[in-house]
């Protein structure tokens, strides 16, 4: 007899003996390259075991033999759906450790830029969990949009995934002169657009089957296991480092007016113009996960035209990036960035005297957003598995070391 | 968070199991005695005024220098340091505790060191712990699933040290 809490749905007759089944590593909903191993019996999961390794680019051995600046084009690679938000990390890592001021524009442009890569990864994130569940339609909504990001981000790096543009001391280059009235231009366009998502998916009678009440995850059992972003936020706990993170990353966000995304009861969507919660929806279930997601890339939008605005106006210039073979004083710091799939973290070490780290580690969400689903899934059906793995928005370059 | 007032509090109640302070590094960090680290991470988080109940990160620094001429300039003996960056939800405040261990038990080279484990305090200690077992070779004595988590079972050695040396061949496959 199995231990699932499915009785009710499962008939003894079709119960089988306990099987072994390997989900991946190539299987589309497990993102490529993480194999899950799941112990079954009929349709239920008595227990998951993830494993992970498959790519092992050995980032943070490379980060103890370059120098801060030659590491960057490193973080595009880890979370490489996000890259902008991965130099900015790094960045303000060695910034902080080199005591580093920076121009207001500079500020301003990092901004603007990490707030377009977060809405770019989120439709990815949106289209690809439709692909999870069966279907097709919103992938290519999503990937259509996402494609004018790219043209965007390309413009200013010449780069359309791994960008090195955010980079210790600075950005690479201002933007271009135009830059700004077509960006203006993309929200404009792409903002009536968002409700079309909601219909696909948000509001879809099989979409909420499939992923209301699914996968419950506690607000306490999203802390003891480290989430964080959506994953956090979707478990009902108000914390965004963009508003509670360190000074340095927080004073980026200082001035800007924006609403950390989390249900405060029941009041969820504050503005009430996006579609309520469904009554199957149980807070911290993976349907919650998807909805903070889309609801942030609205803030996110909001943030980019506050930053064009500020960005009109600041002063200074894009800003000197460090040398190559800059001097890291001797010292140790750690710092988080909220990227759009939670809390990036990285940790620089110097001997002083050098211009290598003596360590450069890089604590990654995916890697302790993954690490739940051991527990998220067991009792459930195999069925309900690439949901709860999709509903984690997981990048396994992230997850590498 | 660590500051003066945190760090007397700290040693108030654990004394000497509160090896070292030091307030001027960019990010102030504590040292615990390895014996005790279970204790002070089970009170850093359950202390209502800390609640430190958010384990970011765990990570192994190697102290060791294979340069001889740089070995000798070196101001430190060769060690590793267990760093652990834990941070408080309720309070929005980081805190960095380290632990110092020997490079090998017993000085034979080959016997990794080992450490309490803190997976009972914060679950994700789990998967941190096995991947500092896994690349930079510390034993979490009490983890209940100590393998290794992104190399294969049986690989020799562990990347992250200084001294590590790439195998010739895999399985068949060339290293080097």
């Amino acid at each position: 007899m199995s231990n699932t809490n499915h009785s009710d749905i499962i008939e003894l007759d079709v119960r089988t003996d306990e099987m072994l089944v390997n989900m991946g590593p190539q299987h589309p909903s497990t993102h490529g390259v993480l194999r899950l191993v799941l112990r079954t019996d009929g349709e239920v999961v008595s227990e998951v075991v993830p494993h992970i390794g498959y790519l092992h680019r050995c980032a943070e051995k490379i980060g103890e033999n370059l120098t801060p600046r030659q590491f960057v084009p490193y973080t595009d690679r880890m979370d490489y759906l996000a890259g902008m938000n991965m130099n900015l990390g790094w960045s303000l890592a060695v910034e902080k450790l080199l005591n580093y001021d920076l121009p207001e524009k500079v500020r301003h442009t990092r901004v603007i830029i990490a707030e377009l890569n977060r809405i770019a990864s989120h439709l990815v994130g949106m289209g690809t969990y439709g692909l999870d569940l069966g279907t097709f339609s919103p992938f290519l909504y999503a990937f259509r949009e996402r494609e004018k990001i790219l043209d965007l981000l390309e413009w200013v790096c010449g780069a359309r995934l791994t960008y090195s543009y955010i980079t210790p001391g600075g950005v690479t280059a201002d933007l271009p002169s135009d830059w700004i009235d077509k960006c203006r231009q993309f929200l404009d366009q792409f903002e009536p657009q968002i409700p079309d998502y909601h219909t696909l998916l948000t509001t879809n009678a099989i979409f909420i089957k499939r992923t209301a009440g699914i996968g419950i995850m506690s607000a306490d059992m999203a802390i003891a296991y480290g989430c964080s972003g959506p994953v956090l936020r979707g478990s009902g706990v108000d914390h965004d480092l963009r508003r509670d993170g360190e000074p340095r990353y927080r004073s980026m966000y200082k001035g800007y007016d924006f609403e950390v995304i989390v249900e405060k009861n029941g009041s969820y969507p504050n503005d009430q113009v996006y579609p309520a919660v469904p009554e199957e929806a149980i807070l911290g279930d993976c349907w919650h996960r998807f909805y903070v997601r889309m609801l942030e890339v609205i803030q996110a939008i909001k943030l980019i035209r506050q930053g064009m605005d500020f960005y009109q106006e600041a002063s200074g210039d894009w800003g000197t990036p460090i040398k190559l073979s800059a001097k890291l004083p001797q010292g140790e710091t750690y710092l988080e960035t909220e990227c759009p799939r939670g809390q990036m973290g990285f940790y620089v070490v110097s001997d002083g005297g050098d211009s290598i780290p003596r360590r450069a580690r890089a604590r990654s969400s995916c890697f302790s957003n993954l690490s739940v689903v051991e527990e998220l899934c067991r009792g459930g059906l195999i069925a309900d598995i690439p949901a709860i793995v999709g509903s984690l928005d997981i990048v396994m370059g992230e997850i590498d070391r | 968070m660590i500051d003066e007032v945190f760090v007397h509090k700290l040693k108030q109640r654990f004394g000497d199991k509160i090896s070292g302070v030091n307030l001027q590094n960019v990010d102030p960090w504590i040292e615990v005695v390895p014996a005790s680290v279970v204790d002070v991470c089970r009170y850093l988080k359950e202390e209502p005024q800390i609640a430190f109940d958010y384990l970011n990160s765990i990570c192994v620094v190697d102290y060791c220098e294979t340069d001889p001429k740089k070995a000798a300039k070196a101001k430190w003996e060769p060690h590793i340091e267990v760093v652990y960056h834990v941070s408080s939800i309720r309070h929005k405040t980081t805190g960095v505790l380290k632990v110092m261990l020997p490079r090998w038990k017993d000085d034979v080279e080959g016997r990794i060191p080992e450490l309490p484990s803190v997976a009972s305090v914060w679950r994700t200690a789990d998967w941190h712990e096995r991947e500092a077992y896994d690349l930079s070779g510390v034993l979490f004595v009490g983890h209940q699933n100590l393998r290794r988590i992104l190399c294969p079972e049986d690989w020799v050695g562990h990347p992250l040290r200084k001294d590590y040396e790439m195998p010739l061949e895999y399985h068949g496959i060339r290293g080097r």
